[in-house]
């Protein structure tokens, strides 16, 4: 515990060093506060616009949040599908990777169209973009079984449905675990990426995305950077709450859970 | 008191095993076992000692041969079968009781039943107390333990164990040996085992078969008559120090060949 505070007291000095820094900059270079607002001017602006700032991030969080519990359940179920056969395998693994590579930018648009403007198309932005993390990780997981472990079962006549749910199924969890914290950060950032295109027109109703490039065109610089700021508390939290479900899971039997535990 | 020439439980004529690559590792190889005895299967790397029990498990098909288990091909044997592996091979998610119950499971017993008949094999690898611990907190020994409890859970009358207790400390090795007598005493199921140590053989077996490598093949059968039950005090004998000796020779040998 005391070391955790230590931990605690080291990031926060960090962080006021660099505060510091960011006021100095201001001063020596006469930077005006449209380019680089201060600190004060940031803190200012959360302060005086956090009911709608709360907004924007609450949708954003829905939006994401929706998108990675789709990605999870659809990811979980392909790798399940995958996990059948070497040959399944090979014919369809490449299209994850694509899923993986296609920028999202380009492609937003296109969901815009097929869809309309509005939290489902950023929802179905954010799912696109956290599928691969949960495929890819998942069916390493089911696929990487020790093969003792599968012999031995076969010694006691398993179905394939008891092979599948008794052993690849949990031995993959650890697995998926990795791929939904990767997921986790990214979902944000697609549902960013997607309100820039498809949030809905009524200011702090589109999100952070949607708001960022409103205050952006307003000049509004101090907001913008609230903004920022409540994105990355967004995906911090998203990535701790995952760590938390991680260890509550897994802790009482998973080594790398009880690693986390110790640090 | 030796069932010498008894019921067979295993028929092996003329099993040979290939890989795709041309390899040889078992070389058309003819034994029967019969029941109640406890056989192990001993020589160096290349030997194919753990192939052999992968083909009596029908976990690998045999290039040319025949296996008999109990009259039955090796798959439909399963049933009789219990396989103990190198490693414990436990699964990590379940509690000790859970994974003692596994076999059980599969084939489809009630809950209620699975526990009663978890917790008295629990009692009698001696782990009842940690009925309810993740094998992460389990010792090597332990873990072993609670293989060899899985493996009796299912009432098997054919165990085949592969180098169960290689990577324990020799203290914990001998204990397990003497517990693993005393379960066949009360159980009275057949064994095969495979070992790299000559003295485990000795001390668990009625009969040592020594194979010799290149391709893998029986070198000599020999049988152990020490006196049964066996207890630890039969390792300080003279007679046993004899046929650790002869079998040591014989192992000898094999490899020259």
């Amino acid at each position: 515990m005391r070391q955790r505070l230590s931990t605690l007291a080291d990031a926060l000095g960090v962080f006021a060093a660099l505060l510091v820094l960011w006021q100095l900059i201001l001063w020596i270079f006469h930077i005006p506060q449209y380019m680089l607002p201060s600190p004060w001017a940031v803190a200012r602006a959360v302060g005086l616009r956090f009911p709608s700032l709360l907004a924007a991030l609450a949708i954003t969080a829905v939006e994401s949040g929706a998108g990675l519990i789709a990605s999870i359940v659809a990811g979980v179920i392909v790798a399940l599908f995958f996990a059948q056969s070497r040959w399944v395998r090979r014919m369809l693994y490449p299209y994850t990777i694509l899923l993986q590579t296609v920028p999202i930018v380009a492609i937003a648009p296109l969901i815009l169209m097929w869809v309309g403007a509005g939290a489902p198309a950023v929802a179905l932005i954010a799912f696109i973009i956290s599928l691969a993390p949960i495929i890819a990780n998942t069916t390493q997981g089911l696929v990487s079984v020790e093969e003792n472990l599968v012999h031995l079962f076969l010694m006691h006549n398993a179905t394939p449905g008891q092979l599948l749910f008794k052993l690849r199924l949990p031995h993959a969890i650890p697995s998926l675990f990795v791929g939904i914290r990767i997921a986790s950060g990214i979902s944000v950032i697609g549902a960013i990426t997607g309100e820039l295109y498809a949030g809905s027109s009524s200011v702090g109703g589109g999100g952070l995305g949607y708001s960022i490039l409103y205050a952006s065109s307003q000049l509004q610089t101090d907001y913008l950077f609230a903004l920022v700021l409540a994105a990355t508390v967004l995906g911090f939290s998203f990535f701790f709450l995952v760590m938390f479900l991680e260890w509550y899971f897994l802790h009482r039997w998973h080594e790398s859970a009880l690693k986390m535990e110790v640090e | 008191m030796m069932p010498e020439q008894g019921v067979p439980m295993i028929e092996l004529s003329g099993l040979t095993k290939r890989y795709g690559t041309g390899q040889t590792v078992l070389d058309s190889v003819s034994l029967t076992i019969s029941k109640g005895e406890f056989v192990s299967f001993i020589g160096p790397s290349g030997c194919g000692k753990s192939t052999a029990l992968k083909l009596i498990s029908g976990l690998a098909v045999p290039t040319a041969g025949t296996i008999s288990v109990d009259g039955m091909t090796p798959k439909n044997a399963r049933e009789i079968i219990s396989f103990i592996f190198q490693d414990a091979t436990l699964l990590p998610w379940r509690t000790v009781q859970q994974n003692v119950g596994l076999g059980l499971e599969l084939e489809g017993m009630v809950d209620k039943r699975r526990r009663e008949k978890t917790s008295q094999l629990l009692e009698l690898v001696g782990l009842k107390h940690m009925a309810n611990a993740y094998p992460r907190e389990l010792s090597g020994g332990m873990k072993m333990r609670v293989s060899i409890a899985r493996a009796l859970a299912t009432s098997p009358r054919l165990l085949l164990m592969d180098e169960p207790f290689a990577a324990l400390d020799e203290m914990s090795r001998d204990r397990l040996n003497e517990e693993l007598l005393r379960l066949r005493d009360e159980q009275k199921w057949t064994a095969v085992f495979v070992t790299h140590s000559v003295a485990e053989a000795v001390f668990l077996s009625t009969r040592i078969v020594v194979l010799a490598p290149n391709p893998g093949r029986i070198h000599v059968v020999l049988p152990i008559e020490l006196p049964l039950p066996r207890t630890a005090a039969l390792r300080d004998t003279p007679e046993f120090e004899a046929r650790v000796m002869q079998v040591s020779h014989a192992l000898r040998a094999a490899l020259l060949q």
